[in-house]
């Protein structure tokens, strides 16, 4: 719902409001321009009264005088028959230059608020204000969500690199959006008459006057009354006209005074409609507050980015929106699939068991948790395959599960849930879970108990996937292939080998891109990828899915490069019957293979100079490599790795002493298994905890790298060495401090 | 270009005063190149002492402004007497059709038009033009935005 809010107001009204805020975003100099170019040199205070003095020595006809918000003074004045109006000096109204107002910044501000379209400009202007305001709140809305509280607002965004574009821009942008959407909307209210802003309220106009000789300006009670910087504006009265008066607006108001005598004859203070008026132009416009003005032209800059990168965003999650072939009614099927999903990656998973299914000779019905019908007459079995969506809670289209599911009328049949989601996460595949339990709440039985699902694994989709099999008594095969990016073709460039004496080779492999192009840096690499030459962009610890050949199902690797060393580096083990493994291990220099990149954004060294704590086994330590690598700024970082033999697979040996050297790799501690001194590397965190928990005091980040097996012993000995401080591996990865990266 | 704009507008307070006969005028107000947004322009019409008698038209849709038409307004001037249409744009020129009592001719009345255009000056009584039977078709010009201002009998 909230998703809706902000999505499709965005896809209408993006071009409107991101023209609007472009061009306020050039208005929004315009007031420290002005300011700069006020001598600022005297600040001694003055009365309205001298300082009109000095304007008719130096103007003699002088109509008005006009004092800008920015302190600029305009005056208005007749040479003859010549109108003129000047910029004057503040103090002694010398001349300083023409008063001309600038067509550009009068073509900008029409195009702002009218789009040059007249009235019913003004009205879409004002829509677009309107628009921006629901924008702002519905994506600071999402942002909560999505970062698990108002609390986490400012935390660390996750996600593909244009939601994170899109989510920090908007973070900085959204109180000075908030700000500029709602004043113009008010605006526009004001325009329209929605609103009263009090602006054509007047003192009444003296009826009677004294029509005695003219005082002197300088002479005038009323105006010496009146400091400078509370002046507005002074009109003169006509000199041929013994009955017209000094006309004065100030600050808080507008008055009438008698030339002859120097009394005020009428005088009205600004009313509360005016006043809020005045004030609201003045956010809006910056107007008099020129540092405010550069802060809200600063966050309207983000717009255009912002929606650029909202459709872009809006359009990835389109394109992967379900095209069910051969769905079967609802009331018809015997089977049916319920999908909960975020992002619409759980449709694919649900397209293949319902393909699986159906041609087993099922009829089985799909459709979104959202949409579950309150009964299935001829239901004999549910399957639930949902996402969680961040803190554990529904995932899109299935945010209305919870209310439907009390009100499913149909007799109980068994149910399987499946979750999807990402062990990186504290409440991983949470969601999942409790519609697991309150199926069992409902007393429904169970098909195949829960089962979850990391990170979109197609091997653990198709392990479920024979367990169902079994229960239905009718073994499937489920073979998952998501719909893949784009590959390049990669080229081996280099490779160098090790462990093939432990009946266990393993390689680390040096890719270029198969068209030869060699990664530029700055702006010719940017121009390189828009031609979709050369490698795409990518960072140690992203993901590069290897095609082995007459597959299309991707095996994942950790890079342990960037772009800009120029190739694409992993480190590979060979399995034992591993299809992807094997052809890799077979490459010779110069042979190509298709892969491409994911982002894996989460994980990386976090930002900062707080300590780094990295622990790898085997080929697990090639992201480790990349991260001391681009270590340039030399924060502490200490490597854990272990490995068999030191003779034969110590990984990066060579490299890693010489990051040791240049101090990019503060500490390096192995643990080998296959010598006399066996050892794991979490013997060695054991070993070190002391060490550890000094490091972990200082905010270290900890890294984690390698098998499975490995991994989970890694946790456990981190909880013994944390539960000193009240921590726990658990408790760390919630805050971002844990990331690992598990296979 | 120009502006056409043709009224048929007999405004009570100029059936004044009291005599039947009236005859058909066009007021021509000719702007300058003055570089702004359209102009705001109120027609109007007044006595030999300067009272405002009635207002032939008023340029300009929004009443809010209509204050820097300040001659205009303080005389008492409202846009509910004559004729509206929207504001004039620079180096345009505005034409209005109107009935006149005959009695408001050689007889010390004046046709007086006050501008105002945003973010630019005021220019109360731009242009005045006595009301004479031979004064029609002789331009006179305006002080600040008033290019010329006829009428035509």
């Amino acid at each position: 719902m909230l998703r809706r809010l902000h999505s499709l107001p965005g896809l209408f009204a993006g071009l409107l409001v991101a023209l609007i805020a472009l061009t306020g975003a050039i208005l929004s100099v315009e007031p420290a321009l002005e300011r700069a170019g006020i001598s600022q040199s005297t600040n001694a205070p003055m009365t309205v009264a001298d300082f009109a003095a000095v304007v008719q020595t130096r103007f003699p006809e002088a109509e008005r005088i006009l004092r800008k918000a920015s302190g600029q003074i305009v005056v208005y004045s007749f040479d003859g028959d010549v109108p003129r109006a000047d910029i004057v000096d503040p103090v002694t109204a010398e001349p300083l230059a023409d008063y001309v107002p600038s067509d550009f910044t009068r073509w900008v501000t029409d195009l702002h608020r009218s789009l040059l379209l007249g009235e019913w400009g003004r009205a879409a202007s004002g829509v677009g204000a309107a628009v921006m305001v629901l924008m702002t709140l519905s994506g600071a809305a999402m942002v909560a969500a999505r970062m698990g509280g108002w609390k986490a607002f400012f935390g660390r965004v996750r996600g593909t690199g244009r939601q994170r574009w899109h989510v920090q821009l908007a973070r900085f942008a959204v109180a000075g959006l908030l700000l500029s959407a709602a004043t113009g909307a008010y605006m526009s209210l004001t325009n329209f008459d929605f609103v009263p802003d009090g602006l054509d309220t007047e003192p009444e106009f003296p009826m009677t006057v004294d029509g005695g000789a003219p005082m002197a300006v300088d002479q005038i009670a009323a105006l010496k009354a009146v400091d400078m910087v509370a002046l507005r504006e002074l009109s003169f009265p006509y000199a041929s006209d013994p009955t017209d008066v000094y006309t004065l607006t100030t600050a808080t108001g507008m008055g009438f005074i008698d030339q002859a005598t120097g009394e005020t004859l009428s005088w009205l203070d600004n009313n509360t409609a005016r006043q809020i008026y005045e004030f609201v132009f003045m956010l809006h416009t910056g107007q008099g507050l020129w540092w405010l003005a550069l802060i809200l032209g600063a966050g309207a800059v983000t717009v255009p980015v912002l929606a650029a990168t909202g459709a872009l965003v809006w359009w990835a999650r389109r394109r992967a929106t379900p095209q069910i072939k051969g769905n079967g009614a609802a009331q018809m099927a015997d089977t049916i699939i319920l999908v909960g999903t975020e992002g619409n990656s759980t449709w694919g998973f649900a397209r293949t068991l319902h393909q699986e299914l159906t041609a087993k000779g099922n009829v089985v019905h799909v459709t979104a948790m959202n949409q579950v019908a309150s009964g299935y007459k001829r239901a004999e079995r549910l399957f639930v395959l949902t996402a969680t969506y961040g803190d554990g809670t529904a995932p899109a289209s299935a945010s209305q599960f919870t209310a439907r599911l009390s009100s499913l009328a149909m007799a109980p049949v068994p149910v399987s849930v499946l979750g999807f989601g990402d062990r990186q996460f504290p409440q991983f595949c949470k969601f999942a879970k409790d519609v697991a339990a309150a199926f069992a709440a409902k007393g429904w039985p169970v098909l195949v108990p829960l089962e979850t699902i990391d990170r979109q694994s197609a091997q653990e989709f198709a392990r479920w996937g024979e367990a169902v099999g079994a229960a239905l008594g009718n073994p499937m095969v489920l073979a998952h292939v998501p719909v893949l990016p784009k590959t390049v073709t990669l080229r081996l460039a280099d490779r160098e080998d090790y462990g093939a004496e432990l009946q266990s080779p393993a390689a680390i492999l040096r890719f270029v891109a198969g068209d030869g192009v060699i990664a530029a840096s700055g702006l010719r690499g940017v121009w390189q990828r828009f031609r979709g030459q050369g490698l795409p962009a990518y960072a140690p610890g992203d993901l590069v899915g290897i095609l082995p050949p007459d597959s299309t199902l991707p095996r994942f690797y950790s890079l342990a490069s960037g772009r800009k060393d120029g190739t694409l580096e992993i480190c590979v083990r060979k399995q034992p019957g591993g299809l992807c493994s094997g052809a890799l291990m077979a490459m010779q220099v110069g042979d190509t293979i298709e892969g491409f990149v994911k982002p894996n954004p989460t994980f990386r060294p976090a930002h900062g100079h707080a300590p780094v704590i990295l622990i790898g086994a085997g080929t697990g330590i090639g992201p480790l490599a990349g991260f001391i690598r681009d270590n340039r700024g030399k924060r502490p970082m200490h490597l854990y790795f272990g490995a068999r033999d030191p003779q034969w697979d110590f990984l990066y040996q060579l490299q890693l002493l010489g990051w040791l050297a240049d101090n990019r790799l503060t500490r390096l501690t192995t643990a080998f298994s296959r010598v006399a001194a066996r050892a794991y590397v979490q013997d060695r965190l054991r070993e070190d905890q002391v060490h550890l928990r000094e490091l972990i005091a200082k905010g270290a980040q900890i890294i984690v790298c390698g098998g499975r097996d490995m991994g989970l012993g890694v946790a456990a000995a981190l909880d013994e060495v944390l539960a000193p401080m009240g921590l726990s591996a658990v408790k760390l990865r919630a805050g971002g401090r844990y990331v690992e990266d598990v296979y | 270009m120009k502006t056409e704009l043709s009224l048929i507008a007999v405004a009570a307070a100029l059936a004044l005063p009291g005599l039947a006969e009236a005859r058909p005028i066009t007021v021509t107000t000719e702007l300058d190149n003055y570089g702004g947004r359209g102009a705001y322009l109120a027609v109007y019409v007044t006595d030999a002492a300067g009272a405002y008698q009635g207002t032939l038209y008023v340029a300009g849709r929004k009443s809010r402004y209509f204050r820097h038409l300040s001659d205009w307004a303080r005389a008492g001037g409202s846009a509910a007497d004559g004729s509206t249409g929207a504001s004039v744009g620079s180096g345009r020129t505005l034409t209005v059709s109107v009935d006149l009592a005959d009695a408001l001719f050689d007889a010390g009345y004046e046709i007086h038009v006050d501008v105002a255009v945003e973010d630019m000056r005021d220019s109360p009584s731009d242009a005045v033009v006595p009301l004479t039977t031979t004064g029609a078709g002789q331009p006179v010009a305006g002080r600040s935005y008033v290019q010329s201002l006829r009428y035509d009998m």
